[in-house]
């Protein structure tokens, strides 16, 4: 697959290197020094960190705003972008506007039902959904059009992926559902957090079989677990989430205070495993609210130190 | 058909119990099947009213009549005459039937007694689902007869979305998902190779975003 | 069977309870009945299956209605009993006479009675 965009996410996987990313979640506020924080734990130990868009559909600071905010401190942002909130018009100007800060890297999502959030009465949008998303950045970025037609004054350098749940219902579409994404314009996938491996490796094998690995980089989505009660909340409360019982055996098999440190192991031997398989490019660490534990992940696993590219 | 419910009956009193006078006004329609506006529900609710008002003290007039529609001109005209007789009607009819009142009854005050729902199909006696919400350019021929602009919460065209477990929607555990079914519904007719066409952007302009719409028919206009 | 029952029950015959809607059950009590009360068959031995499930359920729903306009909806009650319980029937009509002498007379006749005095 060949550089189209000057990520630098996109130029360390091209080189054949797992790339790593993590993410942050803006604040519930306005508080500008939150970003800056959370970043600063992790900055060395990725490549790139998603910001996340108002997730679990709670209002957060803007993910533009927050991604301005990192690209400043010099760290490579992706933008996530959820069609919840915005129509097209929206979005594409978001996009532009993204581009024009020099954001590279663009996740493009459906976004949580704004039911689970803070503004339960709110109204939702999805005048498009995530893959009519990435043909909207694909459009802009590799024929510099507008949706209405219309010619781009400059045209958005986006590295663009999406999210993909190989645990979702129904799993036989999980595969045809990535290719449909590779073909809207995915260039990168970041898959939700993964715990049962054995259905993601069949996963993968599939899209193997069909070819997609060498059409899309997968970054393998992994969260460590801070406690038992996490894990159980994360099986029973998280829609479209796989958590094996044996993984909650294990986690409740040590004493609580002492889970948060398995947790993390984990969590390293799940990339040490996926490393090996292949069709894995990358990884993409969601540490949720522990950002401090990104290095040690990081570093367990051994993709420490981060390579450098031109 | 359009579905219904009737509002609380807090909410009706709330609306009309300044006047003396109140028409009761039914619909034989869509708000009789589902049971929201009929004859019956205008009987049952007058009674309500009458003892309502009676029990707290207040002489009120409720009387009753139920036309055959109240979204056409030549049913809503039958009661020219006797709304003058009446301070205000309370319409159990759609959001349609009452305005098509108010705009017929210029200086009648006008009460909705029920709220209008969505477009759907009776389940099972006492159970009606949403179906339609008139977007003004059908798809169904593309996702085997199962709409999600309708029955997708994220009335997603590419779904599903990652929310969907054992064949429900993140929403809630009682809602279907609607790429589930559709999926269902294409793997049924041997047609799962249009799963992976990718749906274009919809044109919403023959949605509600585009404004209130029209439908015009020329050759059966005088 | 001579069996005595208050003589201040009306009894409506009607060919199933079935056949019994809210808007009768309503009616009685808006024009100043002081209950009302719906005594079927038991449940299951309904000739025509469910009538007397039906009643019940309308019952319920009668009773709903005089909750929101403030009337004690234990004015309203259904019985079951099979037809050859006589002593079951004066029971029923007994238990029912209690129910509302406890309540009092339908607060709907004093209201009348004071709209018409003003």
């Amino acid at each position: 697959m060949s550089v189209k965009t000057p990520s630098k996410l996109e130029k360390i996987m091209a080189a054949g290197h797992f790339g790593v990313t993590s993410e942050c979640g803006p604040p519930r506020g306005c508080n500008p020094e939150v970003i800056p924080h959370k970043a600063g734990f992790i900055k060395d130990y990725v490549d790139a960190i998603n910001v996340t868009d108002n997730q679990t559909a709670m209002t957060r600071m803007c993910s533009l705003a927050a991604c301005i905010k990192l690209k400043l401190m010099g760290v490579e942002p992706v933008l996530q972008m959820v069609c919840r909130d915005r129509n097209r018009i929206a979005l594409q100007s978001d996009i532009l506007g993204a581009a024009a800060f020099g954001i590279n890297n663009m996740l493009c999502l459906s976004g949580d039902h704004q039911s689970f959030g803070d503004c339960r009465q709110g109204q939702n949008v999805y005048d498009i959904d995530s893959m009519q998303l990435l043909q909207t950045v694909r459009l802009m970025r590799d024929e510099g059009k507008f949706l209405g037609g219309g010619d781009l004054d400059g045209r958005p350098r986006m590295f663009v992926g999406a999210a993909e749940n190989p645990f979702a219902d129904p799993f036989e579409i999980r595969v045809p559902r990535l290719a449909k994404k590779i073909a809207a314009g995915a260039e990168f996938i970041q898959t939700q957090c993964i715990y049962n491996l054995d259905k993601f490796e069949l996963w993968v094998k599939q899209a193997r079989e069909r070819g997609l690995t060498e059409k899309v980089y997968i970054m393998a989505g992994v969260t460590p677990m801070k406690s038992v009660g996490m894990a159980k909340y994360m099986k029973n409360r998280v829609p479209g989430m796989d958590v094996p019982d044996e993984l909650i055996k294990r986690m409740s098999g040590v004493a609580k205070e002492k889970q948060a440190g398995e947790g993390v192991k984990i969590c390293i031997e799940t990339i040490q495993r996926l490393k090996e398989v292949p069709g894995v490019k990358g990884f993409h660490i969601m540490a949720i609210e522990w950002e401090e534990k990104v290095p040690e992940i990081v570093k367990g696993a051994g993709l420490y130190p981060r390579p450098v590219v031109d | 058909m359009i579905v219904a419910e009737q509002k609380k009956l807090e909410e009706i009193v709330g609306q009309i119990q300044d006047f003396n006078k109140i028409l009761l006004v039914g619909c034989n329609e869509c708000v009789t099947v589902c049971e929201a506006g009929g004859k019956k529900e205008v009987g049952i609710l007058a009674s309500a009213l009458r003892m309502y008002f009676l029990n707290h003290g207040k002489e009120m007039t409720i009387d009753e009549v139920t036309l055959e529609r109240q979204c056409d001109h030549e049913y809503l005209e039958e009661i020219r005459d006797m709304q003058d007789k009446y301070d205000a009607v309370l319409s159990l009819a759609c959001g349609v039937g009452v305005q098509f009142m108010a705009e017929k009854y210029h200086d009648k005050p006008v009460y909705p007694g029920v709220n209008t729902c969505f477009l759907g199909a009776t389940e099972e006696r006492g159970l009606w689902t949403e179906r339609c919400q008139a977007c003004g350019s059908c798809i169904l021929a593309y996702t085997g007869g199962i709409c999600p602009v309708s029955r997708c919460a994220k009335r997603l065209m590419n779904g599903p979305c990652g929310g969907s477990t054992n064949g429900k929607c993140e929403i809630s555990k009682e809602t279907d998902c609607a790429w589930q079914l559709i999926v269902n519904r294409l793997k049924a007719l041997g047609r799962m190779d249009d799963y992976e066409k990718l749906m274009p952007l919809k044109d919403w302009s023959t949605d509600r975003a585009g404004g209130p719409r029209k439908v015009v028919k020329e050759d059966v206009q005088l | 069977m001579r069996l005595n029952y208050p003589a201040n029950l009306k009894i409506i015959r009607v060919p199933c309870t079935g056949k019994v809607d809210v808007i009768h059950l309503l009616k009685a009590i808006e024009r100043g009945a002081d209950g009302a009360c719906v005594i079927g068959c038991m449940e299951g031995e309904c000739l025509y299956n469910r009538g007397n499930f039906r009643a019940r359920k309308r019952v319920m729903q009668a009773r709903k209605v005089l909750r929101s306009v403030g009337i004690e909806e234990e004015r309203l009650q259904m019985y079951n009993l099979s037809s050859s319980e006589g002593p079951k029937f004066a029971l029923y009509a007994n238990d029912m006479t209690e129910k509302i002498k406890a309540l009092g007379p339908n607060p709907l006749k004093a209201a009348k009675a004071k709209l018409k005095a003003a």
